[in-house]
């Protein structure tokens, strides 16, 4: 077969509009899947039984079933138990927030763990409160030591986007399907869209190694 | 009145009785060096003063406010009893003035600039003015241990307290910690430090306590306990020390 490029500039605005809308979901889900993840997380270490009990089981359940399986459920099964409407890009949204929240809030956990005992100790003997403590000894240091662990997370992010095709999110994988069962010039699609995805995470896993470098203590 | 007043104080871990009726008086000005066995409850004697760990019985004073007070008075009992680590437990992302600028900040609630003037005076005065800007990473042991007593101090205690601050230096960076409680002890300020160092519990300390099982054994002027053991435990402990 002969490479035809102009399928791929032919496709180019299409394709871009889908990657705007797979930047704009997987933002919304990174900095939510953060914020659950961390106050998740932080119950999971230092939350009583009763706070303890119920984000174990929202961990187990996220990290036991398939993403698309929660997607599905929240788009088509939500809508019927709670008589609400959702929009397929909304549902996209909350599945990578409730995803990427449980799995963030283990290698929160993790992190938070990994404090030394004794850093706790020297920050409450000097009078502060625990609350402060976490904010201002705590934290800091666990944040260091989640972020190699959390860049995995976020590329991930960016690729699970992937999967609300099956809900018809017209996000980039979309798209493409999309020109391709068009033009049936399936090698040059979807070697555009591989390469489109592979260019966004590149620069996404750079600009990690260098908020790793920066973060880093001599 | 006593700086710290145990009352019939126990510590109980589990089944295991760690501190058993422990009564002791603490003045103002006091240098008190506590000895014994590893596991006599030295430690665990010394965190309960600032609340680290909570007593299981009796009652602890500290400057008139118990142990056992609101979450408000515990936060007053720690801002007046400085502890001093065996792992220094330095915040490893703050430099050393960041750190001793931390307490007179978070706990004091002082400017930035007031904090870095308390901060540079105590860093100075234990010899480190040259460090300043070093993290815990880049110093010695010995320069660690000394930031943290600087920090400690900042925050501006009446009492200091220091749990084995010397075990986990190497004999040589010893002298210079020591060096600095020293100076701490002759400026008047109230000491109760845990320590195996025998030397200065007899140049230093204004009182000696050994401690053996939970319970306070000996107590009284470390030249006369030391040059005359009153017990066969004791004589056999320090045989074990040296």
């Amino acid at each position: 077969m002969t490479f035809d490029w102009t399928a791929i500039v032919d496709a180019l605005p299409d394709l871009m509009q889908g990657l705007e809308l797979t930047m704009l979901i997987a933002l919304a889900g990174l900095a939510g899947g953060i914020v659950v993840g961390a106050l998740t997380g932080a119950l999971l270490t230092y939350g009583g039984w009763l706070a303890q009990a119920p984000a174990q089981v929202y961990v187990a359940l996220i990290r036991g079933t398939p993403i698309t399986v929660q997607v599905m459920f929240i788009y088509f099964a939500l809508p019927i138990l709670l008589n609400v409407r959702i929009s397929a890009t909304n549902a996209g949204i909350l599945t990578l927030i409730i995803n990427s929240g449980a799995y963030n809030a283990e290698i929160v956990r993790g992190a938070l763990e990994s404090v030394p005992t004794g850093l706790k100790e020297a920050g409450l003997s000097m009078g502060l409160s625990f609350r402060k403590v976490l904010a201002y000894v705590i934290a800091p240091i666990a944040v260091r030591r989640a972020l190699p662990a959390m860049g995995n997370q976020l590329v991930s992010v960016v690729k699970d986007t992937s999967i609300f095709l099956v809900i018809g999110v017209g996000e980039l994988t979309r798209r493409g399907q999309e020109i391709m069962s068009a033009n049936f010039r399936a090698v040059e699609i979807w070697t555009a869209v591989a390469v489109i995805y592979l260019i966004v995470i590149s620069i996404l896993a750079v600009s990690l190694r260098f908020v790793e470098r920066a973060a880093r203590l001599p | 009145m006593s700086m710290v007043e145990f009352k019939k104080v126990s510590k109980q871990f589990g089944s295991h009785l760690v501190l058993q009726s422990i009564d002791l008086a603490v003045d103002p000005g006091e240098v008190a060096v506590v000895i014994g066995p590893s596991g006599s409850g030295k430690s665990t004697m010394l965190r309960c003063i600032n609340v680290l760990e909570r007593v299981s019985g009796g009652d602890l004073l500290v400057d008139g406010l118990s142990v056992r007070g609101s979450a408000h008075d515990v936060r007053r009992i720690r801002l007046e009893a400085g502890m001093v680590f065996q792992q220094f437990n330095l915040f490893p992302h703050l430099t050393a003035l960041q750190n001793v600028m931390f307490g007179p900040i978070r706990s004091r609630g002082k400017s930035k600039v007031e904090a870095r003037e308390i901060a540079a005076a105590l860093l100075q005065k234990v010899g480190l003015g040259e460090r300043m800007n070093h993290y815990p990473s880049q110093l010695s042991g010995g320069q660690q241990q000394r930031v943290a007593i600087a920090r400690s101090l900042a925050v501006g205690p009446k009492l200091m307290l220091f749990d084995e601050p010397t075990s986990a230096l190497d004999p040589e960076l010893r002298q210079e910690v020591l060096k600095v409680m020293q100076t701490l002890a002759t400026e008047g300020m109230t000491m109760i430090v845990v320590t195996h160092e025998m030397g200065f519990a007899k140049r230093v300390g204004s009182r000696l306590l050994f401690m053996d099982g939970g319970q306070l054994v000996h107590d009284g002027k470390p030249v006369e306990l030391l040059s005359n053991p009153p017990s066969e435990r004791f004589r056999d402990f320090l045989t074990h020390v040296d």
